[in-house]
């Protein structure tokens, strides 16, 4: 069985399966429930000095097409509980789970002394580290807090060394993607002392306008809020940024990814981006604990198949992957190929490549009955009453859809919106060239050395 | 005879004729409509003899417009909640249904229409305006799903249109010869409102002769012929028109016409025939409360012209099946019908209808029965045609022009089960839509 433990900035834990600063980390109860579960480590609902007010409603969420919440926002702030309550929780937690690493999100006010304050009764529970919440992007930044802070490199900085002055345990800046650029903020955070950066927070968001009462969602009394988003339609821009952090030289800190993680292939990727540990929110508030199982069981899984032992075997490595677009290959080519017999017939392939892509799918009607004598579909035919039918035909005939692959510019869309598993492959093609990168080609070019590349002709 | 009354309660009746199979619930709607691909050029629009734009139906269904999905369907086709009910969908959209090939069964495309329609229907929502007027005046005759569906169009397009129908009801075989579970005769008749709605002047108990036909085509500037079909084929046996032996859209309009308490079954039900009316037949006299009912075919289950759906709709009501038998003749008893001797067949190929059947000596056998149903399908209205000259026949049916209804006679058109010897309503609403283009092309041009 492969090893899941990890070591992150010196905590220790027993998989790198960590519960990220939220709801699901409110209390005592629900995190031994998560630890319970298999979690292998939590970051405490972010505490301060004094208990914030809520409102109602909280939460709106993202459908697409019948799948509830691929997005999530919220604009509940941070623990509506007194520190006293917090700090004795966290202290029997800890006491209760010293295997599993327990973090404690803090936010107060932009004084040292509150700071400092803050950071010596937090690690006075017996905590493994602290996380910065220099991220929340509605509420608290309208009080100076959360992504005021972190917006701003000159704050984060203080702020981090402020924490760094009486902190005893690590200390994890959590950065807000609100920014243009991830890696202005995080060389701020790591510059103040920051031993880890955890990233992503929310996206600033308006979730959006219930057609019915014209008020945003979520509305309170018929007014709403820009609040934070996350949930699966995030990843991607999470990986973004914590692949940008990782690639940097000068950031060589622990990274811990968070954003969209919701199966256990979102984890690996971001450990192979460059996190050390990952964590979890939305999708624990949408399914429960228990889906740590499924992190688990598929991290495993995949770790045996391609023989990594440990985590540390694998984690940054398709961060040199990472390049700018002018170090890609101009002279690799690979074009779509449609296995005729897993087509449904569907025309997706074709219309995507028509309308938005490079017209490069040939569509040719075929009369049914020649269509299953050349074919010999015969085990898709249906007989009922006098008719024969096929799924797939239509109007007695069926659409075969083709790659040009001489026009087929293998920009892969067919293939993405393509829903019959295997059905459309990109297969290389040997151009014949040696590969040559935009700069290279720009360099020849300057020298005379090769002519330019010509507009494609078909369109 | 017994009255279903007498054998099944008021509420063991509603029960039995609810709608099969029921509506889909909200929830179900979503995730089936979320099931549908988006085709192109999708394979279920082209299955469709009315072409309804399915994929852009259920995208408007997924992304809760209702409205727009009911327009979509009915400008297509104004019988749209009738099909959604009784289409056979399993041979056409729903057979052509790519998800038949991913998940091994199909996006339910009638149930999807029929919530988008019953939606429209519920709100009373009025999609259609006449045209701007015409000053052209077309006689339709017949108002079952080709001649409303003709006048609707032509409505649209501004003509007068006025529809004649012989029975006291309107709406055909539409309203009264689909079994009852299937489309309710108050659904039938809401869809004909539609039709009225836009302005159409539906006039009933009007029995047009080919002599009226003569009249209307002087009166009027083009004339649409959706007559359907005559009687039921006969036996052509000893004894089938002693009381006790009934035709098959006999039986299924008392269904449709009267309190389903009233409807006439027998506690033995034979039901001659291997389509899908006799299935019709056999399942709606189970549900009436006969105690046996027996569908009795001179081929065998490979062969028979009912789709697989139906066959398995009729096993599940507890019909039992007599297959490779030929009736001999009614055996009687005081002059009253009370079963029927069969001869057993033989069939050189049993998958196939066109095989060469013979009887075999020495087999014969009687089935008990004190109802005798014949479901063999319908006669053309033959004297009609034969009083019209010029008017093109075969031995079942009208010949026309398929792309615009045209007959031999001019400013004559037809459409429906009368050019078909038989079809299914959206075959119908199709004959209507392209007559009606085809007449809307000759007013024009005079």
């Amino acid at each position: 069985m492969p090893d899941l433990s990890i070591d992150f900035c010196g905590v220790k834990a027993p998989n790198p399966f960590w519960l990220a600063s939220g709801p699901p980390t409110n209390s005592e109860y629900q995190v031994r429930r998560a630890f319970d579960a298999g979690w292998g480590g939590a970051v405490w609902k972010t505490i301060a000095h004094e208990p914030i007010v809520n409102v109602t409603s909280r939460y709106g969420g993202i459908d697409y097409d019948g799948r509830k919440v691929v997005g999530l926002n919220n604009i509940e702030l941070i623990t509506d509980r007194t520190l006293e309550v917090n700090l004795r929780e966290i202290a029997r937690v800890k006491k209760a789970y010293p295997a599993n690493a327990l973090f404690v999100s803090l936010m107060v006010e932009s004084k040292r002394e509150v700071w400092h304050d803050i950071t010596k009764r937090t690690q006075d529970t017996g905590a493994d580290g602290i996380e910065l919440n220099f991220g929340c992007p509605h509420g608290m930044s309208e009080r100076g807090m959360g992504s005021a802070v972190g917006q701003v490199p000159e704050y984060t900085r203080m702020i981090t060394e402020w924490v760094k002055e009486v902190a005893a345990i690590p200390v994890m800046i959590k950065l807000t993607p609100n920014i243009t650029d991830i890696t202005a903020i995080g060389s701020a955070a790591v510059e103040g002392g920051a031993d880890a950066l955890s990233l992503i927070n929310t996206l600033n968001s308006i979730m959006g306008i219930d057609l019915d009462t014209l008020a945003p969602k979520p509305a309170v009394r018929g007014l709403g809020s820009h609040g934070g988003y996350c949930g699966p339609a995030v990843k991607p821009i999470a990986l973004n940024m914590v692949a940008a952090i990782a690639a940097d030289p000068a950031l060589r800190v622990p990274i811990s990814g968070i954003g969209g993680i919701q199966a256990w292939q979102d984890a690996v990727e971001f450990l192979l981006l460059g996190a050390g540990c990952v964590q979890v929110c939305t999708a624990v508030m949408h399914y429960g604990f228990r889906i740590v199982e499924q992190l688990q069981s598929g991290l495993e899984s995949w770790m045996q198949e391609r023989g990594f032992e440990r985590i540390s075997n694998f984690v940054g490595k398709s961060v040199p992957r990472i390049r700018s677009w002018g170090e890609l290959d101009l002279n690799y080519k690979i074009v779509a190929e449609i296995d005729q017999n897993k087509c449904i017939h569907c025309g997706l392939c074709y219309i995507a490549c028509e309308d938005g892509a490079h017209q490069s799918i040939r569509w040719d009607k075929v009369p049914f009955a020649d269509f299953v004598r050349a074919n010999g579909h015969d085990a898709r035919l249906v007989r009922s009453g006098d008719a024969l039918v096929m799924p797939g035909a239509g109007g007695d005939t069926v659409n075969v859809f083709t790659i040009n692959e001489k026009t087929c510019v293998g920009c892969n869309m067919c293939s993405l919106v393509c829903p019959a598993e295997g059905c459309i492959t990109m297969k290389e093609v040997d151009t014949g060239k040696p590969p040559m990168s935009w700069n290279e080609y720009q360099a020849l070019l300057a020298q005379g050395k090769t002519v330019k590349i010509q507009p494609p002709k078909h369109v | 005879m017994a009255k279903a009354g007498e054998r099944l309660t008021a509420l063991e009746l509603v029960r039995n004729f609810a709608d099969e199979p029921p509506p889909l619930a909200a929830d179900e709607v979503l995730v089936e409509a979320g099931r549908c691909l988006y085709c192109y050029d999708a394979p279920c629009t082209r299955a469709c003899p009315t072409n309804i734009d399915i994929p852009k139906f259920i995208r408007q269904i997924l992304h809760k417009n209702l409205l727009g999905a009911a327009q979509t369907i009915l400008e297509a086709n104004i019988f749209g909640g009738s099909c959604a009910r009784a289409c056979p969908t399993e041979v056409l959209c729903e057979g052509a249904c790519v998800d038949h090939i991913l998940m091994k069964s199909p996006v339910p495309i009638g149930r999807l229409q029929r919530h988008a329609c019953d939606a429209a229907s519920a709100k009373k929502v009025r999609f259609f305006q006449p045209g701007p007027p015409t000053g052209k005046k077309v006689a339709i005759v017949g108002s079952g799903p080709a001649g409303l569906t003709c006048a609707h169009e032509l409505r649209k397009l501004g003509h007068d249109v006025v529809v004649f129908e012989a029975r006291d009801v309107p709406g055909g075989l539409n309203t009264l010869g689909i079994a009852a579970y299937k489309i309710s005769t108050d659904f039938a008749l809401s869809e004909v409102e539609l039709v009225r709605q836009i302005g159409v002047d539906i006039r009933l108990n009007q029995r047009i002769t080919s002599a009226g036909i003569q009249k209307l085509l002087h009166e009027f500037d083009a004339v649409f012929l959706g007559i359907g079909l005559g009687r039921t084929y006969s036996l052509g046996i000893e004894g089938e028109h002693l009381p006790g032996v009934w035709e098959a859209l006999d039986f299924i309009f008392q269904t449709h016409t009267g309190p389903l308490g009233a409807c006439e079954v027998g506690r033995d039900v034979l039901v001659i025939g291997g389509g899908n009316t006799a299935i019709d037949v056999a399942t709606a006299a189970s549900r009436l409360g006969a105690e046996q009912v027996t569908i009795a075919y001179r081929r065998g289950p490979d062969a028979m012209p009912a789709f697989a759906y139906e066959y398995e709709l009729a096993r599940k009501d507890g019909v039992r099946f007599e297959w490779h038998v030929q009736p001999i003749r009614v055996t009687t008893t005081n002059g009253v019908a009370t079963g029927v001797e069969f001869s057993r067949t033989a069939l050189d190929d049993p998958k196939s209808r066109k095989s060469k059947l013979t009887t075999i000596p020495g087999s014969n056998f009687v089935i008990q029965a004190d109802m005798i149903v014949k479901a063999l399908g319908q006669e053309p209205l033959l004297d009609l045609p034969q009083n019209l000259p010029g008017l093109k026949v075969d031995s079942a049916k009208m010949l026309v022009d398929p792309a615009t209804g045209a007959t031999g006679i001019p400013k004559l058109y037809a459409g429906g089960d009368c050019i078909r010897g038989g079809g299914e309503i959206v075959d119908a609403v199709q004959d209507g839509k392209n007559a009606a283009r085809g007449i809307h092309a000759l007013l024009s041009a005079l």
